[in-house]
């Protein structure tokens, strides 16, 4: 039935659509005059090459994974949540009203507290336009595009107007109580004996992303709901036929994409910069559209590209300081990323098809045997 | 309030209107023929960067168009390929193009030019210059319509009067001309179309290249007619305003006109909270005349006031039956 072994389709185009992506990039440096070899030594030095790259990376990573996981989600029920920067953002804001307003003890219940935050913001922002999308039938895409701007200037006058710090012109909020100070890797590991790099911003919310990459699994592959999801994104009209309100599946997978997307600011404001700030998700919101294809909508997938991408951010950054490669080659990366993963999957998809089906052709004459998985 | 400051902020609305024109009419052509592009931002800001950088170096705005026609019809035909070749996911190919653009542009210039991600500032020819409308002089002195006719409607750069001129000019070709049925009818209904004998992948191609040209001009315009160079992501959002105003106009040509002019209305008075507070009496919030467009257009989408219903066969790729 199938065209082709499922390891090639979950881990060999990925792969190729990579390495696709890897050689274009490289072409890119090398038109720009700069060496594409010493660029990515410079590159994977700099993501993995320390503690200090690592507690980078994997914070960076932190972000990607909820943002991944969010698109996940929503590409389950072939819905296109491209507001996931709006929904990080409105994340940022229920984090920071819980930090700021209720007096917490201890930084578990802070945690827990923002954590509620987060996502309910964060899922009221995407419950907006999967309504409209399942009541009224806007595109979500373009909904929450509109409401990805809607948020920036919401928070725009926010910061600007009602929650600066009396006093200051930066438009951020003052810096949360320390009660609400997430533990980073170096606070976790140094009781185990490990010393971990004190500078890097990875914290206890990487943790939280684990969980909810495991919640995801769970959700999608071992509940009635995730069944059901599943069901709506591979046919609209067989769902319907099977008894699955369209309404509630477009609603509910839209704000559990949301609520997850706005879980990423357990990580950037809560974990790193300790207050609001504006532009806080800084793209992340989009990267999660790159990492969720590449993972191919599967959690573990969306945890190994997110590290990727952690590392290709944390990498780009230090590339730029080294060398006069400006840090928008991660944009270019990214998108030929999104590229080759998404619109032309076709493309590497088809002729491997091809190859599959002749190579299967040749032994298999008498009988249907599966290859070798 | 006065007159002359009513005349500045409609001069600045028909400036800030037309790269957003250029742009909603740009994805008119592509969305009627059923190749939804949110890739118009990152076109613009190609085109904004070839435009200038091409105009900086040879002197001639005209020349640095062409480039950035140029660089807005490379994107296309990446966006063509993706979606119609390789029937791809059209969303997910203008996300990527519009990040390409977004990382490229920086990385060119800042290998062309090294001034930090910029082109050196444009000069005399190498601008499109203010062009003064034949009679704007003599009949300054009318009352009333003297100076409108002469601070509002002339004294643009010749890009402003090109999109003016490509309403009528798109209306016709969609709804006047047989290409223009045919364009319209492979984003309803694509089976037809190919029944007819006709080609879909060709057809749609073609309204995917005049996407790519008018992306173009309107980046051109961007950094050399409306700012005398390109700086990073000189397109702030435009391609996204244009979207929204393109549902926002219900896919029409002259609604397109009418949406745009609102939309660059708002971007004006963004500029001059101080008018808006001496008309009113309220004070409005800078932020919410910039999310204005994007409310509006969720509310006109959610068909809460008119519905706006895209082509059918928009965002489907075209699979033909074997």
């Amino acid at each position: 039935m199938d065209k082709m072994p499922k390891w090639a389709d979950v881990v060999l185009i990925p792969l190729i659509s990579l390495l696709l992506a890897a050689i274009l990039s490289a072409l890119v440096i090398w038109a720009i005059g700069e060496s594409p070899s010493k660029a990515l030594w410079i590159m994977i030095d700099g993501a993995l090459g320390s503690k200090y790259a690592w507690g980078y990376t994997l914070y960076y990573a932190t972000n990607f994974i909820f943002t991944g996981l969010a698109v996940s989600v929503a590409f389950h029920a072939r819905m296109f949540n491209i507001g996931g920067e709006g929904q990080a953002m409105l994340g940022g804001l229920g984090v920071a009203l819980v930090c700021l307003y209720i007096p917490w003890p201890h930084w578990t219940l802070a945690l827990l507290g923002a954590t509620v935050g987060a996502a309910l913001f964060g899922a009221a922002w995407s419950f907006v336009p999967a309504v409209l999308q399942a009541k009224r039938g806007s595109h979500i895409v373009i909904t929450t595009i509109m409401f990805n701007f809607i948020a920036a200037a919401l928070l725009n006058y926010l910061l600007v107007n009602q929650l600066k710090r009396p006093g200051s012109m930066e438009p951020a909020t003052a810096k949360f109580p320390d009660p609400t100070h997430l533990p980073s890797f170096y606070d976790m590991l140094a009781p185990l004996g490990i010393s971990f790099s004190r500078g890097a911003p990875a914290n206890v919310s990487f943790l939280v992303a684990l969980a909810a990459c495991l919640f995801v699994w769970l959700l999608i592959w071992r509940t009635r709901l995730g069944y059901e999801i599943r069901a709506f994104g591979q046919s609209e009209s067989a769902a319907k036929y099977a008894g699955i309100s369209p309404t509630k599946i477009i609603v509910v997978s839209m704000t559990i994409s949301g609520a997850l997307a706005g879980m990423m600011a357990l990580n950037n404001v809560m974990g790193e910069a300790e207050r609001l700030v504006l532009n806080a998700v800084e793209g992340a919101g989009f990267i999660g559209i790159a990492v969720a294809l590449m993972g191919r909508s599967h959690p573990v997938g969306v945890l190994l590209a997110a590290i990727l991408f952690g590392a290709l951010y944390q990498g780009g950054a230090i590339l730029s300081q080294d060398t006069n490669i400006p840090v928008q080659l991660i944009l270019v990366i990214q998108a030929l990323v999104i590229l080759f993963t998404g619109a032309l999957d076709n493309m590497v998809r088809m002729p491997l098809e091809r190859l599959f089906l002749a190579l299967r052709r040749k032994p298999a004459a008498p009988a249907h045997t599966k290859p070798a998985e | 309030m006065d007159f002359p400051m009513i005349l500045q902020v409609l001069d600045a609305t028909i400036r800030f209107a037309t790269p957003l024109l250029l742009a909603c009419l740009a994805g008119l052509f592509s969305e009627r023929a059923g190749i939804f592009d949110i890739g118009l931002e990152g076109k613009m800001l190609a085109a904004a960067l070839m435009a200038a950088a091409v105009a900086a170096v040879s002197g001639s705005a005209w020349i640095g168009l062409l480039a950035g026609i140029g660089a807005s019809l490379a994107l296309s035909a990446v966006h063509g390929v993706a979606s119609i070749t390789f029937r791809g996911n059209q969303l997910i190919s203008g996300v990527a193009i519009n990040f390409l653009a977004a990382g490229l542009t920086v990385l060119i210039a800042q290998s062309w030019f090294a001034e930090g991600g910029r082109t050196p500032s444009l000069q005399g020819a190498a601008r499109f210059n203010p062009i003064t409308l034949p009679g704007a002089e003599a009949l300054r002195g009318v009352p009333v319509l003297g100076p409108i006719y002469y601070d509002v409607i002339s004294g643009h750069a010749i890009l402003v009067y090109v999109a003016a001129l490509l309403v009528p000019l798109s209306w016709w070709v969609l709804f006047r001309t047989r290409f223009g049925l045919r364009l319209r009818a492979v984003g309803e209904n694509p089976a037809s179309v190919d029944t007819a004998g006709i080609s879909v992948v060709r057809l749609r191609f073609a309204a995917v290249a005049i996407c790519g040209v008018l992306c173009g001009i309107a980046g051109a315009y961007l950094a050399t007619g409306l700012q005398a160079g390109f700086v990073k992501d000189m397109t702030a959002g435009r391609g996204y305003i244009a979207l929204a105003a393109l549902i926002f106009a219900k896919w029409r040509p002259w609604y397109a006109l009418y949406a745009c002019l609102l939309f660059g209305f708002l971007q004006a008075l963004e500029l001059r909270p101080d008018m808006i507070e001496s008309v009113i009496r309220i004070k409005v919030q800078g932020q919410l005349l910039s999310a204005l467009p994007y409310i509006l257009t969720v509310v006109i989408l959610a068909g809460f006031v008119g519905k706006a219903i895209p082509p059918r066969a928009g965002g489907e790729p075209y699979v033909k039956e074997r």
